[in-house]
């Protein structure tokens, strides 16, 4: 008898044939995306799927020499790099101390994050606006930045607690009997031992904040403050019928998540699976 | 020894320190603010100051007040229908596409992997946008592909006719997040052992049985994190709407769901008028809550509680799957 894996399946052209027409699906609106942005106004309605018969680099030129764009791309960067940097930073110094801090009291502080994962932090935008306005936030860039940090943390105290706790003691004893204190034992042998865990966190946070709309849209209204996703809002109003303009926007602000995503597709796929959690 | 019980007087104090940061931004800026919002619920005031307590009063005019109660209980309604739709198509799909991904040897596998995933990294507004120029009525691709292929009839509308507007969008926003359910599934199949598998086709157990006596009984724990994850997120569900349609939920308000209700109420403020009322939106947010935390609770019990409640039998599978990989 044949063994199950030898035999053949029947569906197997049905199988592709499914995933091809769904991988075209995907890729169509993408392709509409970027040759339509390289076209001619005309070119557009006249032949709105094929590749453009004559480049038209206006749209990308206006984008970069005279509009807010290369800014808000510039004000995204920030927010992202910063609210990324203090997540790991901060979660990796709770989620050790959680582990090593042996009482009743650091387990409640682990769940009071945990507590956070099936909170969506919308609920709170009320307060939250309320908040930016005491603080003298509102209408600022970096409003969004402690925002991003608090929503992150669940997840970076989670993911970063188990790995942790997976260490085993043997390789920080060795430090400790040298006389290594534990904010040195921290910064010079648990970061990179869960590098690999904090690259995770990095990822599935990195992809939710770079295409936030929502805070940005209720806490920014000023013009220069604007993040690349809010900046993306005001296209329609604006710039009405410059479709290779509006178009070369759109293409813009894909890139860098898409140029990472390619580069590490199988990271992005497990870090935003497992990050979906969070909700 | 004299660091180690040097290491044992700080404990306490010195680990807590460590926690700090953390927790006073996570205090702060979330479970404050949530908290705060839900009691906000009890106040009324004028802009963005809420000081003046009125009991239930803002839960009242939501569900009693003719005009609010009528927009709150068409988008309540619309959320279900939109999170229903995503139900069956989506995670349908992403369960189709789980299965013939996870088959031994099955080739392309990483690369079809890639391209379904992609959507999920993009940002909804960006997408959302793309879509609404395909299905323009004018020039959009959409109807000029169906008039090409003789389907001219068909060609419709599709965002501003309040019979295919809801449906129009919810499509779009399972296009985009297919992926999700795809990798979960997948990483849930994957996990069950080949022997299975291999006894079932022994004892003569066609593809059909085999799904539905042995990988759906062991699939069943995705299928509830998958319903929870779709639930919270279709609840809080805004961009796709503000993309397509507008914060109002366009045309006479088809697509208006929770999150474009709750825009308007508390932090927009309702056209023409412009100024939020603030304290009946905090009601709209507690309500969301309240809807989210007893959808959660109903599905732990579903999933029968052979772990505590909480947070933690939602994200542990996921969890385990990441370190695991």
């Amino acid at each position: 008898m044949r063994p199950p894996s030898m035999i053949r399946d029947p569906m197997k052209p049905f199988k592709y044939l499914l995933l091809s027409l769904w991988s075209l699906l995907v890729f169509f609106p993408l392709w509409t995306m970027v040759v339509n942005s390289f076209k001619f106004k005309n070119d557009i309605y006249l032949d709105p799927f094929g590749l453009p018969k004559a480049i038209n680099l206006l749209g990308y030129k206006t984008v970069f020499e005279n509009s807010p764009f290369p800014r808000y791309f510039l004000n995204s960067l920030l927010v992202t790099v910063a609210s990324l940097a203090l997540i790991l930073l901060f979660g990796s110094l709770a989620a050790y101390g959680c582990v090593r801090w042996k009482s009743r009291y650091s387990k409640w502080i682990y769940l009071f994050f945990v507590a956070g994962l099936t909170v969506p932090i919308k609920i709170g935008s009320v307060n939250l606006l309320q908040i930016m306005i005491k603080l003298g936030l509102l209408d600022r860039t970096i409003s969004v930045i402690p925002v991003y940090v608090a929503m992150g943390l669940p997840i970076a105290v989670f993911t970063l607690y188990e790995f942790i706790k997976g260490i085993p003691g043997e390789l920080t004893e060795a430090a400790l009997i040298d006389g290594a204190g534990p904010l040195k034992i921290y910064s010079s042998i648990i970061v990179s031992l869960i590098r690999p865990a904090l690259a995770t966190v990095a990822i599935f946070n990195l992809v939710p904040i770079w295409n936030d709309l929502w805070f940005p849209l209720i806490f920014i209204r000023q013009d220069s403050q604007r993040t690349l996703i809010l900046g993306v809002t005001r296209l329609f109003g604006e710039y009405q019928t410059d479709w290779s303009k509006i178009l070369a926007v759109l293409s813009l602000s894909c890139v860098p998540v898409i140029i990472l995503y390619l580069t590490m597709a199988k990271q992005f796929i497990e870090g935003l699976t497992s990050g979906a959690v969070k909700g | 020894m004299n660091s180690s019980s040097k290491v044992r007087r700080e404990s306490g104090a010195l680990w807590l320190l460590f926690a700090l940061p953390a927790l006073l931004v996570y205090a702060a800026f979330m479970a404050v603010p949530v908290i705060n919002s839900m009691r906000l619920s009890f106040f009324s005031g004028s802009g963005y100051t809420l000081d003046n307590f009125v009991g239930f009063n803002n839960y009242l005019r939501l569900f009693a007040d003719p005009e609010i109660s009528a927009r709150f209980f068409k988008a309540f309604g619309n959320t279900w229908v939109f999170f229903g739709i995503n139900m069956l198509v989506q995670n349908t799909i992403g369960l189709l596409f789980a299965l013939i991904l996870s088959g031994k040897g099955f080739k392309g596998k990483g690369a079809f992997r890639t391209i379904i995933f992609i959507p999920v990294t993009l940002s909804v507004l960006v997408t959302g946008y793309i879509w609404k120029l395909i299905l323009n009525p004018q020039w959009g691709a959409l109807n000029i592909i169906l008039t090409k292929v003789g389907l001219g009839a068909w060609a419709m509308p599709w965002l501003g006719d309040p019979r295919f507007a809801l449906t129009a969008i919810t499509l779009v926003s399972s296009w985009q997040w297919v992926g999700l359910p795809t990798m979960m599934f997948l990483a849930g199949l994957e996990r069950i052992p080949e022997e299975l598998f291999e006894a079932a086709q022994i004892d003569g157990a066609g593809g059909w049985l085999t799904f539905a006596r042995v990988k759906l009984p062991l699939l069943l724990p995705v299928v509830g994190i998958v319903s929870v994850l779709t639930f919270v997120g279709n609840f809080n569900a805004f961009d796709v709407v503000f993309a397509m349609e507008g914060a109002n939920g366009p045309p006479s308000y088809a697509t208006d769901l929770m999150g474009t209700f709750f825009y308007r109420t508390g932090i927009a403020g309702q056209h023409p008028v412009g100024i939020p009322d603030m304290g009946l939106g905090a009601a709209v947010a507690t309500v969301t809550f309240a809807v989210l935390f007893a959808g959660v609770l109903l599905a732990n019990r579903l999933m029968n509680g052979r772990e505590a409640q909480g947070a933690e039998p939602m994200a542990r599978p996921a969890a385990e799957g990441r370190l695991r990989a």
